[in-house]
């Protein structure tokens, strides 16, 4: 996938747009770690904002609604005094039929200088990546089922926070992988990293073909697949997959995977529980597990204003 | 009109021919090879010396996207580029708007053909009335009206009461039934690939089970019913395997490859390059590999070009919301002899799969340079490269993966009963 790197990592390196973890190299993604590092401290003055990024602007363009995902967005680009403008285009735009591409151009005509980009299709953008102007960034915020590489990001700095090291860990992905763009954001940045032992676990009907060949081992019992495990990634199970052809209801879905006291006590002791967000109390996770001493669900957010602080200003500042 | 092709490498796969010598025209038609018959005078001889002269190849897939997709391509751009890559005889599949289910469209079309004076084409009749998979076309009528078989094209059959029917009836008039083997309920939503490269890009995947549980039905009932089926486009190992069995068992099928899937696998699709939006989907290089073979070994009777203009827009849009297919009239011959470079072949063995073979599919007298056939010769330089761009196509369809592709063998000159329809 060198395209994808020659895309996003200009030749000189430096992050150009921020699409997928894929092709990041571990330098460059320890960097923005370190970067993001700063930003936690800034997030926690009295004045939370610096000037970084004054006199930008940052679009907000949602093809696909996310209240939660725009807000850390806003809250990012606003720490770094950028103006930002949200757009909700699913319900604008597009229902007058004008095409992605078209939308793009015109919000670019009112002087963008990045877009974070959310759309229902996988590649969307990639292919607004391809089409801007030089200087103007895209950061994916969310493409189909393929990624969300600053939620992959957050998720690096929380085991990196907790976990210190990734050189001896193992870590499970439990859920919905087939559908799952953050679980390919955090397996490819997990591997880059250096996790020697990462595992994905759920029903057949849910995992993708071939998926080993991201470097994963694949599990269906959950008891086997979290044994021993140093951090546990519960995904979202949307509710329109909840009950249908490929699972037969929610219950039996918390039944098999979700995430109890009880299957969590076959990690190790100081594993730590981690979820993107939205939560589905009693169907991926147990309250009293989402709520518990190892859960780090909350921590997750927090740390996700720095690291896309920290994306925003190495974009903003090329 | 008389014409002589001098000193060309005359390659005729019908005949096993391959050998320096001069093609001798009159009359639209083969006059002689070698020697001039008797009295012969030509009003213009062609020096073709260290060219490859060739039958004309025959596509066994071009869309002409007329009626109803002019903005697309038109009866004449596309026809252009068809003699532009050596193509003087081609099929077009029924999936215009309105679909080719009535005589009229037949005729018109085939009638506006011919005033272009490039190919000739010949049409697939749609098998049901809309391609709606509902009710028959009038399938006797059509023949009469030209339709040189029937074809859904990438629309579904609704089940397996309906392809039974479909074949029954065309059995009783001893039709050719034309059918791409992928199950619309497994392939239902999907754009890539059930592998490696769909699982990274988070694309919804057709599997390689859509093809072949799809050949398993079309096998049984057209063994049941007698029907003669021509399978379109395979695209996996397994379905290969399949047809070969049926083959050896006498099945009375045939099938063919497009010519992208000779070459092109699912990782092409990285990074979502929507010029490899193709149906079927570009499978696994195994796949790939499988079919390259099983061309060679006769298993798959002929390549194709599966021609598919697609305007940018169409293909200017996330991958999945791309219009599946690629231009590749002008592409055929350079594509099909780099794969026969690569596999070892004769060049007789490997025009055979533009030729005669696809020729033989298609009952017409076309693909062959024996006397007294049509005098539709291509003439191109083996060792020419070329550098596939684009803007440089004939073809309204600027749409393929395969741009700035270097490539060799260039069409000098194409001939059609006996006239020059293009010059490069």
């Amino acid at each position: 996938m060198n395209a994808a790197r020659n895309l996003q990592v200009g030749p000189d390196g430096r992050l150009r747009h921020l699409l997928t973890t894929e092709g990041l190299s571990a330098e460059l993604i320890r960097h923005i770690l370190d970067s993001a590092d700063q930003f936690v401290s800034v997030s926690e003055r009295d004045v939370k904002k610096v000037p970084l990024l004054r006199g930008k602007s940052i679009f907000n363009v949602f093809f696909e609604g996310s209240t939660r995902t725009r807000t850390t967005f806003e809250i990012a680009a606003k720490r770094l005094s950028a103006d930002v403008i949200n757009l909700n285009v699913s319900v604008s735009s597009t229902s007058k039929g004008e095409t992605l591409l078209d939308t793009v151009y015109n919000l670019q005509a009112m002087d963008a200088d990045m877009f974070v980009v959310r759309h229902a299709q996988s590649g969307a953008a990639h292919l607004i990546a391809r089409h801007v102007k030089p200087g103007v960034a895209v950061i994916n915020a969310g493409d189909g089922r393929h990624a969300h590489p600053t939620q992959g990001l957050l998720d690096m700095y929380t085991i990196r926070h907790y976990k210190k090291d990734f050189s001896a860990l193992s870590v499970a992905i439990v859920g919905d992988v087939l559908h799952s763009r953050v679980a390919r954001s955090q397996i490819h940045a997990l591997k880059t990293l250096g996790v020697p032992d990462l595992r994905v676990i759920g029903p057949k009907t849910l995992m993708p073909n071939a998926v080993e060949r991201l470097g994963v081992r694949v599990f269906h019992a959950m008891g086997e697949g979290i044994r021993d495990c140093d951090v546990v990634i519960m995904l979202r199970l949307q509710n329109e997959r909840m009950n249908g052809a490929l699972l037969p209801s929610a219950a039996e879905f918390f039944k098999c995977y979700g995430l109890t006291a009880d299957k969590l006590a076959r990690a190790k002791p100081d594993a730590i529980v981690m979820h993107p967000g939205p939560m589905n109390r009693g169907v991926e996770i147990d309250s009293s597990v989402a709520d518990g001493r190892q859960s780090v669900i909350l921590p997750q957010v927090t740390f996700g204003i720095a690291v896309r602080m920290a994306v925003m200003s190495m974009l903003g500042s090329a | 009109m008389k014409l002589e092709i001098r000193g060309a490498r005359v390659v005729d796969p019908a005949s096993g021919r391959d050998a320096a010598e001069s093609i001798f025209i009159a009359e639209g038609a083969i006059a002689a090879i070698g020697k001039a018959p008797q009295g012969f005078r030509a009003d213009e001889t062609i020096e073709a010396a260290g060219l490859v002269a060739c039958p004309g190849l025959v596509d066994l897939s071009a869309r002409l996207r007329e009626p109803g997709f002019e903005y697309k391509a038109t009866l004449e751009s596309e026809m252009r580029a068809a003699v532009a890559g050596g193509v003087t005889t081609l099929a077009c599949p029924p999936d215009t708007d309105p679909p080719l289910d009535e005589p009229g469209l037949v005729e018109m079309l085939t009638r506006r053909a011919t005033g272009l004076e490039c190919g000739k084409v010949h049409p697939l009749g749609a098998l049901t009335v809309g391609l709606q998979g509902e009710r028959l076309a009038e399938m006797a009528e059509l023949a009469d009206a030209g339709c040189v078989g029937f074809f859904q094209g990438n629309a579904a059959l609704p089940d397996a009461a309906m392809l039974l029917h479909a074949l029954s009836y065309a059995a009783t008039f001893g039709f050719t039934v034309w059918l791409r083997p992928e199950d619309a309920h497994l392939a239902r939503g999907g754009v890539a690939h059930d592998g490696e490269a769909a699982t990274r890009l988070g694309l919804a995947a057709i599997p390689v089970i859509a093809e072949t549980v799809a050949l398993r039905t079309i096998l049984e009932i057209a063994a049941a019913t007698e029907a003669r089926v021509h399978l379109a486009r395979l695209s996996s190992a397994a379905g290969v395997a399949l047809v070969a069995e049926a083959k050896s068992r006498g099945a009375r099928v045939s099938c063919d490859v497009g010519v992208h899937h000779l070459h092109l696998c699912d990782r092409d699709l990285a990074d979502f390059d929507a010029q490899c939006n193709l149906r079927p989907p570009l499978r696994d290089p195994s796949d790939r590999d499988a079919l390259r073979r099983a061309l060679a070994a006769g298993t798959i009777d002929a390549v194709c070009s599966d021609h598919t203009p697609v305007d940018d827009d169409a293909k200017q849009v996330p991958f999945a919301e791309a219009e599946a297919g690629a231009s590749a009239l002008e592409l055929l011959l350079p594509l099909t002899l780099k794969w026969g470079r690569e596999m070892r072949m004769d060049l007789k063995d490997t025009l055979g799969t533009v030729t005669s073979r696809p020729a033989a599919i298609l009952g017409v007298g076309a693909g062959t340079l024996a006397p007294g056939a049509p005098a539709d010769v291509c003439l191109f330089d083996e060792r020419a490269p070329w550098i596939v761009r684009p803007e440089a196509l004939a073809s309204q369809g600027k749409n393929t993966p395969f741009q700035g592709l270097e490539v060799t063998g260039r069409v000098v000159r194409t001939i059609v009963a006996g006239r020059t329809v293009h010059r490069a």
